[in-house]
């Protein structure tokens, strides 16, 4: 600790000129040392020992576990579809260098892009550089498709720290959860790389083959990979079909979704893979175990509200129970326990609704605001044939409503209190 | 005071018709006073019609057209006509030259006009045109109301035609249809996985977007024009 605190201080004189580095130092030395700010002037203003950037790493180490069964479910999921090494622990640090090689890259691209973005606007503006983006940096490679070409991320996330952060102001004054917005501003403008059936496992965008041009003879010499006949990579064993469970159930109801199988044998979406997320999907939804390990970290710590958790999964639970009463299609026969292991429900609930700065800041608005989101992310999800999943618009429409929220909240205690006075 | 008369009287005999005062009548519409990124009016053709260059040029024109010889006919009329039924008055000289515009571009241009379809129509309530004859035309004699129409009209159709053509370009690919960036399977962008941006291409949010841009771009480089109420 003091061999970094003394290269800090060493380089503050040199930085203390230029504002863009002197912003920079500042953001590093607050990241590695809690700063002694005191309250000035009068008043008894009480600070809390965990300041916002403590906050912030606290809930990148949350998304610890999801990002590292990620990283060994893209290996996995690829050489599934190439039929090869089915078993779950066969090859597995094979497994864990193919997805490490393909979503180190998108986490780079990710930080890279939004945080320089960050520490341009913070520089020019003044402001101190907070760690809001680490957060960001952390969920956007998360929630993307393994496959995601980074060019089209590093667009995505500079649309979505310049527009949706910093022409509000920066960090804590976006009205749209940053990490949605990427993901959105993604799915409307190239739709074929994030949705529908061909998206969600890995195979021509890794990052060996794009940038050192190695051909799969290399890969295959190294370990990496088989190339099936006629082509490197691309190439799926017969049979395999990358449809997704919402696809399906959309479809065909439950019944679909559990008739799908793999090619090497056995049940591509059972129950227990739902849940523990041997699955293709986006990298760090899948596996349902690890969002709860990160939601018990997040609930334990008070960093996450669990009256928004709590009231989305009851959201989600009344309109599934209410489409299973009306059951009118096989969509809408799917249980309604099901709805909450498929799809990104989990970690759309822990990760994203929470969001302290774009949820409800009232008690009784975080109820509303939650059960709002679950109500309709399943409409979305169930009855709107145009998105197979509603989660990530159901959010960001409630980040636009919170605030209309508050509003009336407060409205309501006032008049409550006014009563009482008259 | 016939003495002060007579001076008020060579003075406007003497005005060019270019003075200052008119060069700025056209000018102004074009950044400082631009009516869509600062008056804010017209927004919803310019959200709509902007897919591609073409329908915003061919937009602009017409706007350009009406907007001008509004302002021309309400000026010359400005004193004859009486206060309380100058809205009807404004409406019935805008939807005829409208109505002209419709004709002549079914006439010679039929595929842009049913590309446009609805929207010429619309120009009867694009705010500008009414703004102008309102704020400009009413009260200021034939010669600089026509100018400003045609500025108006100027600086309604360079924003359009600025977020026809990143739409076009980057929706696309193309600019007036001219091939600018070739994604079609094995040229040298699809191979490089380029694709058009689907956002650009289809909605008009994409145009919101880039009006929003433009507006924040404009605002901090001349900071007078932010305006906090």
């Amino acid at each position: 600790m003091k061999f970094i605190r003394n290269i800090f201080d060493n380089l503050e004189p040199k930085m203390k000129d230029n504002p863009f580095l002197h912003a920079v130092y500042d953001g590093f030395e607050t990241f590695f040392f809690t700063p002694n700010h005191t309250t000035s002037g009068p008043g008894v203003h009480i600070r809390d020992g965990i300041d916002l950037k403590r906050t912030m790493v606290f809930v990148v180490l949350a998304l610890q576990a999801c990002l590292l069964f990620g990283m060994w479910n893209i290996g996995h999921q690829h050489y599934l579809s190439l039929g090869l090494y089915p078993g779950l622990t066969e090859s597995f640090f094979t497994k864990f260098l193919f997805g490490a090689l393909q979503l180190i890259p998108i986490i780079i691209v990710a930080n890279v892009v939004g945080l320089g973005i960050e520490f341009y606007f913070a520089a020019k503006r003044g402001h101190a550089i907070e760690e809001g983006y680490l957060v960001s940096g952390m969920l956007i490679p998360l929630i993307m498709p393994p496959d995601i070409p980074l060019w089209m991320l590093a667009i995505a996330i500079a649309f979505a720290v310049i527009i949706a952060k910093e022409a509000f102001g920066g960090t804590g004054m976006n009205i749209l959860n940053i990490a949605l917005t990427a993901r959105v501003f993604l799915f409307f403008a190239y739709p074929l790389e994030i949705s529908g059936e061909g998206c969600w496992i890995a195979y021509d965008y890794n990052i060996l083959h794009q940038l050192f041009g190695m051909e799969g003879s290399t890969m295959q010499a190294l370990g990496m990979s088989a190339v099936p006949e006629g082509g490197w990579m691309t190439r799926v064993v017969d049979g395999f079909s990358g449809a997704t469970p919402l696809g399906l159930a959309a479809a065909g109801g439950w019944e679909a979704v559990t008739n799908a199988t793999l090619p090497t044998g056995g049940a591509q979406y059972s129950v227990s893979n739902l849940f523990w997320g041997i699955i293709p999907g986006s990298i760090g939804e899948t596996c349902k175990p690890a969002i709860i390990i990160g939601m018990i970290f997040l609930l334990f710590t008070r960093i996450a509200s669990w009256r928004i958790m709590l009231s989305m999964a009851l959201g989600a639970v009344l309109t599934g129970l209410l489409f299973n009463a009306l059951g009118s299609n096989a969509f809408l026969e799917v249980p309604f326990y099901y709805h909450l292991i498929m799809g990104s429900f989990l970690f759309a609930m822990v990760y994203m609704a929470t969001d302290p700065v774009t949820a409800a800041q009232t008690n009784t608005g975080k109820w509303i605001y939650g059960f709002m989101i679950g109500f309709i992310g399943m409409v979305v999800r169930v009855l709107n044939p145009a998105y197979p999943e509603g989660w990530m618009l159901a959010i960001l429409f409630l980040n636009v409503f919170a605030p209309t929220i508050d509003h009336f909240i407060y409205q309501q205690n006032i008049k409550r209190r006014l009563s009482r006075v008259a | 005071m016939s003495e002060v008369k007579d001076i008020v009287v060579e003075k406007v005999a003497k005005e060019p018709l270019f003075s200052n005062k008119n060069k700025a009548l056209l000018k102004d519409p074009l950044d400082d006073n631009n009516p869509i990124t600062v008056q804010v009016l017209g927004i919803c053709s310019a959200l709509a019609v902007t897919s591609q260059v073409y329908p915003s040029l061919v937009m602009s024109v017409c706007v350009i057209f009406v907007c001008a010889f509004s302002n021309l006919s309400i000026s010359l009329m400005r004193n004859i006509m009486p206060g309380r039924i100058r809205m009807i008055v404004q409406l019935i000289v805008i939807a005829a030259l409208v109505t002209i515009v419709d004709i002549f571009l079914k006439a010679f241009a039929f595929d842009v006009s049913k590309q446009l379809s609805v929207f010429i129509g619309l120009i009867i309530t694009n705010c500008i045109v009414m703004g102008r004859l309102e704020a400009f035309a009413m009260g200021n004699k034939p010669w600089p109301a026509f100018l400003d129409g045609i500025g108006n009209g100027i600086g309604y159709g360079v924003i359009l035609i600025i977020v026809g053509a990143l739409r076009e370009l980057f929706g696309a690919g193309t600019l007036l249809g001219y091939p600018i960036l070739n994604a079609e399977d094995g040229s040298w962008l699809a191979s490089i996985g380029y694709t058009h941006n689907g956002i650009m291409a289809a909605t008009p949010a994409a145009a919101m977007f880039i009006i929003g841009i433009l507006i924040w771009i404009q605002r901090s480089r001349k900071p007078q024009l932010v305006d906090i109420s």
